[in-house]
């Protein structure tokens, strides 16, 4: 069965800030990032769609400590938001000091942008960042 | 099925920077376990071998071949179990399938991991491969940075004060440093003050370096054999009753369910219903605290706790000997060490000691311990859950 979105289309159109998700015609949950199954019911009759890329932060941390390679990007601040169409996406915070953030930021709505990580010898190539700013 | 039960085990020294390959510690390891047993290297019939970066760390790949060879189980089949932090207990619970099946009577089992040798900066980023690749590493998550994220989720849901639920987790570490001090195989043994832990390097909000397990080198081997087997080798077998295993996906696609983690409730019920039994049978636990926020989520879906409570039981001592569920009495992870690819087989050693009796010595037997529960959580997506019995 062929992959309905692909990593590399779901990137190539996060490169211009759309955020395509799958879906579910039987369930109508949104699925994002994509998958082959629906994320709720697993069928397979999925659609691609573009999403508002709005969402509110669920979670954060800033981490202090970064992988070989990507030292100079400490700190920087990781969250998980869920979007306005219900999945949750990873992502970075910008617009802060990501050394001052703090319990305040869950809950506060997000816009989405972008940023292409380049890549290292164990990446396959290079990915896309959803980068988010805040929309309130 | 038959009756399953570990006749012999061994464990290295857990350490910093091991002067010995990773063959070298699980041969250590594996020889403690068979001589233990009463066994002959060409007694075992089947290695199964938990281990996760030794590519990585040392240039080695395939190594269960090589410790096979090198304990001298000539030809056997050996195979490698990648399960990131849970391979080890993943290794426990199909030689514990294949023997159960009647397939084979006697298997060698166990874990080897030499983390050190990476140094931080690519133990950081091999750590990180066990996350979600392709959407979640552009991200720059990291280990930590995924149970910071949970432990924000955890303050944000269960409605406790980060500062107070900070507090908590510093008794978790406080509490393992403490039991890794009498453990002589531990990587730390050297008590600390809950005011260290809040004083510590912050690695990623809102965990500090003393939230954090350690990057370790060890190994860990079990010899597991059937119940007629068992009984001729030992007095005392400790019989694996019941085992789970279950997976999930991306930390992102588990979203509503944070900060729980579905595949751990999924799998310790397995295990419970395999064996018959409840939380309030376990008389000893060794859980997943590869952080300290690890251990409030592991004990709440292993039962032991309502959710958003469980830092009471380590408030009120219950996690201590002699309290309702003796957790992580070993050190855990935090103080013991965590070389990942042995992580399972040592928590499996040690519920063995403490169901045996063994650790009056070190001051740290739980008294009349009969039957035991390991918990294991490999990255975001991988958890085994294993009940031992004592009868």
């Amino acid at each position: 069965m062929e992959y309905k979105l692909t990593y590399q289309t779901y990137n190539e159109a996060l490169k211009k800030d759309k955020l395509l998700g799958l879906k579910c015609n039987n369930c109508g949950t949104i699925t994002c990032p994509p998958k082959m199954t629906c994320q709720e019911c697993t069928g397979t009759d999925l659609e691609v769609v573009e999403l508002s890329g709005k969402g509110e932060i669920a979670t954060f941390t800033t981490s202090f400590v970064a992988s070989l390679g990507r030292e100079g990007e400490a700190p920087y601040t990781i969250v998980l938001v869920e979007l306005e169409e219900g999945a949750w996406l990873m992502g970075n915070l910008i617009d802060i000091d990501p050394s001052k953030v703090g319990m305040e930021l869950i809950g506060r709505k997000v816009k989405l942008g972008h940023k292409v990580y380049p890549g290292d010898m164990y990446s396959a190539g290079e990915g896309v960042r959803p980068l988010f700013s805040f929309a309130d | 099925m038959r009756r399953v039960a570990i006749v012999g085990t061994g464990h290295t020294k857990f350490m910093f920077n091991s002067p010995k390959s990773g063959v070298e510690l699980l041969a250590e390891a594996s020889m403690d376990a068979i001589n233990g047993s009463g066994l002959k290297p060409k007694d075992i019939q089947a290695i199964y071998c938990g281990n996760v970066l030794s590519d990585f760390a040392e240039g080695q790949g395939m190594i269960q071949s090589y410790v096979a060879d090198d304990i001298g189980c000539f030809n056997v089949p050996a195979s490698r179990f990648e399960g990131a932090c849970a391979s080890a207990t993943m290794a426990v619970r199909d030689a514990y399938t294949w023997v159960a099946s009647g397939f084979y009577d006697i298997v060698l089992v166990g874990g080897t991991e030499k983390a050190t040798a990476m140094g931080t900066p690519l133990a950081t980023r091999t750590f990180a491969m066990f996350s979600d690749g392709r959407y979640e590493y552009p991200s720059g998550i990291t280990f930590p940075a995924v149970f910071a994220m949970l432990a924000h989720l955890y303050s944000k849901k269960y409605n406790i004060p980060l500062e107070k639920l900070k507090e908590i987790l510093a008794l978790v570490s406080v509490q393992s440093h403490e039991y890794g001090v009498k453990n002589p195989n531990a990587q730390f043994q050297k008590e600390i003050t809950t005011e260290q832990v809040l004083r510590g390097f912050m690695v990623s909000s809102p965990l500090q370096l003393l939230d954090c397990c350690p990057f370790s080198d060890g190994a860990a081997a079990l010899v597991v054999a059937s119940e007629d087997v068992a009984k001729k080798l030992t007095d005392k077998p400790i019989y694996i009753t019941g085992v789970g295993q279950a997976s999930s996906g991306k930390l992102s696609a588990q979203y509503k369910y944070l900060p729980r983690l579905r595949a751990r409730e999924v799998s310790v019920k397995q295990a419970y219903d395999m064996s018959g039994l409840k939380p309030e049978d376990i008389d000893v636990c060794e859980l997943h605290d590869c952080f300290s926020i690890a251990s409030l989520i592991a004990a709440e879906s292993l039962g032991f706790a309502e959710f958003g409570k469980a830092g009471e039981l380590w408030e009120k001592g219950e996690t201590r000997i002699g309290g309702k569920i003796p957790i992580n009495v070993s050190g855990g992870l935090k103080s013991k060490g965590h070389p990942i690819g042995a992580t399972g087989a040592s928590q499996v050693y040690e519920i063995v000691c403490q169901l045996r009796g063994e650790l009056v010595d070190q001051g740290r037997q739980v008294e009349g311990a009969k039957v035991g529960l390991v918990d294991t959580l490999g990255g975001d997506g991988v958890i085994v859950s294993l009940i031992l019995s004592a009868d």
